[in-house]
């Protein structure tokens, strides 16, 4: 059964399965899965060999400037919110993104409600899987909750003290 | 006065309506009571035991008159009539009805105020020195830093999920009165010998359980780069702050497991990479963005001295209780012919922090009238009009005296520190308002507070040390034990630059013991002085806690036993 997830701002069917630790029977043989990086360092060449595409999911625990180099070249990565509150994934995103580049899919999943969408967004998170019991419209309305931000992190904001800058170079 | 524009306005204007949404889904059963916890908390509302208490942003202490007019309706339409000023510089009012914040938070936007990150696992409202501007011990008008930083930690993404509060304090002065090190993160603005500024800043302190003080991590951080070092701290938090166990999710925690040079060096290591990368030219403040601010804060229109002095000594041998008032409650002025004028919230059987609806206006007017429009909040619960001009003292003495805000007892044994407790607060484990009251009618009269001079007392009903018992001179802390309500006494806590947490002294008090052990303490203390220059907290750092002890308990075997 797919899913509806959120990419690109749109509700869309997932064309990814994730695959949990423990899980031999990886159905969709040939398609595109996400397995644990502690599988992707075990498995990860015959993964890659008999199927489309092999994403990573890393632990928010992990050392994300430490693992990249194993992941640079992965066309999703997948960072965990075990609870909405918890925001290690957050800077997790960040630097991913502004430091290291990564310009694949950042999928954010686990406790993800409504309420967490607006700062995935803003945080770099292209690619947003809503916990199963959340109204998915709302959700993608939330992306655009607030319109304004003080801060660039990950998204097209620029520093509100740069607009400033320009705004005052004008006049 | 910083003001908003149309960036600052839309920010307030959306988060209303966002929190809006979410009152509603929650009243109507789509958000779960946790889930809602921690979307209130972000604005500032929070569950206290007989009804929701919603913490208002005051920035680093600054109003205006149009600001105390509104609270004045506010509290009227919305409350009992009164709100509560706290340790943090803020605004709490205590029976606000959940279904009317959103409202509430919408007429408050309207004159730049709100509750975003009041509470909740963020980074909460930025405190700073009530004097800054007008203190003659200034090297740097803080403010314009508090501003920029505020901005940045406003709704910040990648720091709205923290492991637990994360609090910034600010002074640009020689005299810390912001309590600086006692936040997560201290910020002092430097000036050095070359002329550059810059910052100090100190990381790791923190109330509470295990109180501990910020240990410097950078002793120089140039002009430019506040918000890059604060991102390298926030960061640093965000992924090694403890969330398996609240009571361990302070940054003072990292601190202490680690040890003080690995987290260090972590914190200069992401600071590093910041300025390394593509957030380093982001978060790099330019000298005009600075400037920016600073035409925010400019100094009032002073009028010459010549104008405005007055021989306030002459009126004062006239009139012992205008005197008395000179004496405590106003300060000297960095600009000849002008006073610092402090506002006592401290009033014989008063709540300490208190301001009814009449008190907010009647400061409105008197600050538009005398104080360029502008009030400060303080550390100690206490306001401050900052730029009285000395022939109108004797003026706002009479306006202030009407209204009960002009008690003599500035910095003395009655200004006592004090959170809600237990009549209101859920977290409490006892009552600190009724001790208190308790003691400061033990020294009620004006001759015993002078006889007693400088002390702090300073009252929190739990551990979580709102009313920051811990850095006291006299502290006490309440416990609940097997349903009685019991005080800890501690002794020779500072906020200042001597700041010390304080060591507890015994076995815990009754609460029909604590008024009289303070007096205990207080008289131990009389005797104990070399002379009448002496304080409290001198007198203890060179006497020491055993004397207090063997007089607080009685006996000296009940002192051993305690």
């Amino acid at each position: 059964m797919t899913m509806t997830i959120l990419r690109d701002g749109a509700l869309v069917q997932d064309d990814w399965t994730l695959v949990e630790d423990g899980r031999t029977d990886i159905e969709l043989a040939g398609g595109k899965v996400i397995v644990t990086l502690a599988r992707w360092r075990t498995e990860g060449k015959a993964l890659a060999a008999s199927h489309e595409a092999v994403g990573v999911l890393v632990p928010n625990t992990a050392d994300i400037e430490a693992v990249y180099p194993e992941i640079s070249d992965r066309k999703l990565i997948a960072l965990q919110f075990p609870v909405f509150t918890d925001g290690r994934a957050l800077s997790q995103a960040v630097v991913l993104r502004k430091r290291l580049g990564f310009k694949g899919e950042l999928r954010a999943i686990g406790d993800v409600i409504q309420d967490l969408v607006f700062w995935l967004g803003r945080c770099g998170f292209d690619s947003i899987v809503p916990r199963q019991d959340q109204n998915l419209e709302a959700c993608r309305a939330a992306l655009d909750e607030l319109t304004v931000a003080y801060q660039a992190t990950a998204d097209e904001h620029t520093p509100v003290w740069v607009r400033r800058r320009a705004r005052a170079a004008v006049h | 006065m910083y003001r908003y524009d149309e960036t600052d306005r839309a920010l307030v204007m959306q988060r209303v309506e966002q929190f809006r949404d979410q009152t509603r889904r929650y009243l109507a059963g789509e958000l779960t009571e946790e889930e809602f916890r921690h979307l209130r908390l972000r604005n500032g509302l929070y569950q206290q035991r007989f009804a929701p208490m919603l913490r208002i942003s005051v920035p680093y202490g600054l109003l205006e008159s149009a600001q105390l007019r509104k609270m004045a309706h506010i509290v009227r339409k919305y409350d009992k009539g009164y709100g509560h000023f706290t340790t943090r510089q803020n605004i709490q009012l205590n029976w606000p009805k959940l279904e009317q914040v959103p409202d509430l938070l919408g007429e408050l936007a309207q004159v730049q105020l709100h509750g975003i990150q009041a509470c909740g696992n963020d980074t909460r409202n930025i405190t700073g020195d009530y004097l800054a501007g007008v203190a003659a011990d200034e090297q740097i008008d803080p403010r314009p830093y508090c501003e920029l930083l505020r901005q940045y930690i406003t709704l910040h993404p990648e720091f709205y999920w923290l492991p637990r509060k994360f609090k910034f304090g600010f002074t640009g002065a020689a005299v810390d009165r912001a309590a600086t090190r006692t936040n997560d993160v201290a910020v002092h603005v430097v000036r050095r010998e070359d002329g550059a500024i810059g910052y100090r800043f100190f990381v790791g302190g923190g109330l509470g359980r295990q109180p501990m003080l910020g240990q410097e991590t950078n002793a120089f951080v140039p002009e430019s780069d506040l918000l890059r070092y604060a991102c390298a701290i926030l960061r640093t938090f965000n992924r090694f702050g403890r969330r398996d166990n609240i009571h361990k999710a302070r940054i003072k925690i990292v601190l202490r497991e680690w040890g003080y040079e690995r987290f260090r060096a972590t914190i200069e290591e992401e600071y590093a990479k910041i300025k390394a990368g593509i957030e380093g030219e982001e978060l790099l403040l330019l000298p005009q963005d600075i400037e920016r601010v600073r035409a925010h804060f400019p100094a009032p229109a002073y009028r010459p001295a010549a104008e405005i002095t007055a021989d306030v000594a002459a009126l004062a041998a006239r009139d012992a209780a205008f005197a008395a008032w000179m004496k405590r409650n106003v300060r000297a002025h960095k600009v000849p012919g002008y006073r610092v004028v402090f506002v006592s919230l401290k009033a014989p059987d008063h709540v300490p922090g208190d301001c009814t609806a009449e008190q907010f206006e009647a400061l409105a007017e008197i600050c538009d009238a005398y104080s360029f429009g502008e009030l400060r909040s303080t550390y100690d619960q206490n306001l401050v009009l900052a730029d009285v001009a000395e022939r109108d003292l004797q003026e706002v003495w009479r306006k202030l005296d009407a209204m009960k805000l002009a008690t003599p007892n500035i910095g003395l044994i009655t200004d006592i520190v004090c959170c809600p407790g237990l009549d209101f607060c859920g977290l409490a484990n006892a009552g600190s308002i009724g001790v208190a009251q308790d003691i400061y009618r033990r020294f009620d009269t004006l001759d015993a507070q002078y006889e007693v001079g400088a002390i702090r007392i300073t009252i929190s009903g739990c551990m979580n040390g709102c009313g920051h018992h811990s850095v006291g001179h006299i502290g006490i802390l309440g416990v609940d034990k097997h349903g009685e309500e019991w005080y800890q006494v501690t002794l020779g806590g500072s906020a200042g630059n001597d700041a010390a947490v304080g060591e507890r002294i015994g076995r815990a008090l009754a609460r029909d013991e604590i008024a009289e052990g303070v007096e205990r303490l207080i008289r131990a203390y009389l005797e104990l002085r070399c002379d009448e220059d002496e304080t409290f907290i001198e007198c203890y750092r060179r006497v020491g806690m055993a004397p207090f002890k063997a007089r607080l308990y009685g006996t000296e075997s009940e002192a051993a036993a305690a």
